[in-house]
């Protein structure tokens, strides 16, 4: 990465950060508990030869790199979308209220479905997700002839969060079984998906990506503050509309598949800002790209750390990235929105 | 906006008293009250207001007595003072972060309280220690925070964002332990965690009261130069007001008061982020003025919130920690719903 805004080019950036993206998803393939030696991690997609290590690669660490790859993806694309729409640096999935919907749906599920296998925890998260975003959308923004104040999004998404979160607190405190079911969902994990947790939710993340990517001149404008944003012809409105649905799908899409990972929507706005400068045309690239680099590197440490056991994405992910965010913080001028 | 000017010139001081500023308070102290008696009267035994004036001025039977008195006085002060101490809290770092995201609960305080604790149910040390730790959890978060934000100086803003780094660093902590330990530990820790002023007694109540008799006298002296500061370093510096030293003390204090409130009623979300925003509507004033009203609104949240737990939920109880965020969250909302509605269309 670039140490100094403006010394490289934003496509030769671009063009590092998709080499790098390739080499953090060939790590995912080669290493863990056993080690792969390259020549099979391709092999197991060329020639595959039914050895354990090629299985391994095919069906267990292809399918969890894909995950990690998108979750990161969209997780980063979300918190560019959420801080840019609500013009708050402070704002990601976790304070917008997705993550405490996603949840209170899932120990519903637990609660009253007694469903407890990541599959059938995705459909619920996910429209957790939609519902939560959907209320702070209504309360924050959407008051009847009303223009939202971006801050009103944020405090509305950060009540709705704390309702939910107490909601799901309710049920967890008077429910043994659920709390353990949910202990174990709630930490955020990219293992033990497969191609059919993804399935599901990955058109919803593709259109929620495309969205986000078509997205940087809205925010653009946007961030210049609500009267000059039209004035430039934006339909205020309706912008900040298609924004919250496209943050609400990318977001809901990591819930669902990997559980509520803090952190990355918070801080890769930050990390991109940083590189690229305060251009969500750039920005909203960067993220999604440092998002998935950032989510992928975090599984392959978690399950390096304490080999043979794991450690869970979302631990490691606030563990090493940390240090980095507030390393960054210190260093640099912030690039505030 | 009505405001009344009290001045004597031979004292040489004066005060500008805000009518609806002195309205609010004076309702949110009505409602504090209420919300203790109510918290004291209602329960598994109700109990008449009569009995429970009765016990409190000495003369009830010992039954009563010993539910007043020795149960739930002490719960529902608890209750009272801990929700006082966090909404102060939050003022003091909403102001200072100068965004009304920048609370106690999302800055790392609460949650370096709530690690340390749940740390100390599941990790072998004794659930006894739990408010012990969540004090010192609070305070070292707090430091840790200070120091790595420090950097010729405090930017507030550098405070915040590091302030959140170390939020996801205790909220990954504690989902890391919660997956340790045995089921039954867990929930234990779990019912601690979400807050609760369940079986409190006075030995609770005393250090919360000490606590807030050292600070509450420090934010009165503070809340002049939270306002100076808000107006930027170099008008602060202007109006003498020493910057860092003033935040240092800000920041101290603001941490006390979230660990002395977390100390006694565990780490309750919520409260310290929404008190000071419902007192900021309803009495339109903005700064440390509001810190009296948004002490109230927090002292009246949280024995509300207890007694609605405890009738809701009966013959069980919620922890107050699931329903302050329960009430405290549509309050708000529809607060937040009606700015947009008066503001009108764009």
């Amino acid at each position: 990465m670039a140490p100094v805004t403006g010394a490289l080019k934003p496509t030769a950036g671009l063009a590092a950060l998709m080499a790098g993206v390739v080499l953090a998803g060939l790590a995912s393939l080669a290493l863990g508990s056993l080690s792969i030696p390259l020549g099979d991690v391709v092999g197991a997609f060329t020639g595959f030869d039914d050895s354990d290590a090629q299985v391994i690669v095919r069906d267990v660490r292809g399918p969890r790199t894909l995950v990690a790859l998108a979750v990161g993806a969209c997780l980063g694309a979300a918190g560019a979308v959420g801080q840019g729409m609500t013009r708050n640096p402070l704002a990601d999935p976790g304070i917008l209220g997705i993550s405490a919907g996603a949840s209170f749906f899932v120990v519903a599920a637990i609660f009253v479905l007694g469903i407890s296998t990541a599959i059938g925890f995705v459909w619920f998260a996910f429209l957790g997700a939609v519902v939560s975003g959907f209320a702070v959308y209504v309360l924050g923004a959407a008051g009847p002839g009303a223009r939202a104040a971006p801050i009103n999004l944020a405090l509305a998404g950060a009540a709705v969060a704390a309702l939910f979160a107490a909601l799901t607190s309710a049920v967890i405190v008077a429910d043994a079984q659920t709390l353990n079911e949910f202990r174990f969902w709630v930490v955020g994990s990219v293992a033990g998906r497969d191609l059919d947790t993804l399935a599901v939710a990955g058109p919803f993340m593709a259109i929620g990506l495309l969205g986000a990517l078509l997205a940087g001149r809205a925010l653009n404008a946007l961030a210049l503050g609500e009267d000059v944003a039209q004035a430039l012809g934006q339909r205020v409105a309706r912008t900040r509309a298609a924004l919250v649905a496209s943050f609400v799908l990318l977001s809901g899409g990591a819930v669902a598949v990997a559980g509520p990972i803090a952190f990355v929507g918070l801080i890769v706005p930050h990390i991109a800002r940083g590189v690229v400068g305060a251009d969500y045309r750039w920005v909203v690239p960067y993220s999604i790209l440092i998002g998935a680099i950032l989510i992928m590197v975090a599984d392959v440490v978690g399950r390096l750390v304490a080999r043979p056991d794991e450690v869970q994405v979302g631990i490691v992910m606030a563990v090493l990235g940390v240090p980095v965010f507030i390393a960054l913080v210190r260093r640099r001028k912030l690039a505030e929105l | 906006m009505s405001a009344l000017v009290l001045r004597s010139r031979r004292a040489g001081v004066s005060a500008r008293v805000d009518g609806r500023l002195a309205g609010v308070t004076a309702g949110l102290l009505a409602a504090t009250i209420l919300a203790v008696a109510g918290d004291v009267a209602y329960g598994e035994f109700g109990l008449p207001l009569t009995d429970v004036l009765s016990a409190l001025v000495g003369f009830g039977d010992e039954a009563t007595n010993v539910i007043v008195l020795d149960l739930r006085l002490p719960r529902a002060l608890v209750a009272a003072f801990a929700g006082a101490a966090l909404a102060m809290s939050g003022v003091i770092f909403q102001t200072f972060g100068r965004n009304p995201l920048a609370s106690p609960d999302v800055i790392g305080v609460t949650s370096g309280a709530a690690f340390a604790g749940v740390s100390a149910f599941v990790l072998g040390a004794s659930p006894s220690l739990a408010p012990l730790a969540a004090f010192a959890g609070a305070l070292g978060a707090t430091a840790l925070m200070y120091a790595l934000a420090w950097r010729d100086g405090l930017s507030p803003f550098r405070l915040v964002l590091v302030g959140i780094g170390i939020s996801a660093l205790c909220v990954a902590g504690i989902a890391f332990v919660l997956i340790q330990g045995r089921v039954e530990q867990i929930q234990e820790a779990y019912s601690w965690l979400v807050g609760s002023v369940n079986l409190r007694t006075w030995a609770d109540f005393w250090p919360l009261l000490a606590g807030l008799v050292v600070l509450t006298p420090a934010v009165a002296v503070l809340g002049r130069a939270l306002d100076a500061l808000a107006l930027g370093d170099e008008t602060a510096r202007a109006l003498g007001v020493n910057v860092e030293r003033t935040r240092l003390g800000l920041v101290a204090v603001g941490a006390a008061l979230a660990a002395v409130g977390v100390a006694a009623a565990g780490p309750v979300a919520f409260v310290a982020f929404v008190a000071p925003l419902i007192a900021r509507r309803l009495t339109g004033v903005h700064g440390a003025a509001v810190m009296p009203a948004a002490a109230l609104c927090g002292a009246a949240l949280l024995p509300a919130a207890d007694v609605a737990g405890r009738i809701v939920f009966a013959p069980t109880e919620m922890p107050v920690g699931v329903v302050t965020s329960v009430l405290g969250a549509p309050v708000f909302l529809y607060l937040l719903f009606r700015a947009n509605r008066a503001r009108g269309p764009a």
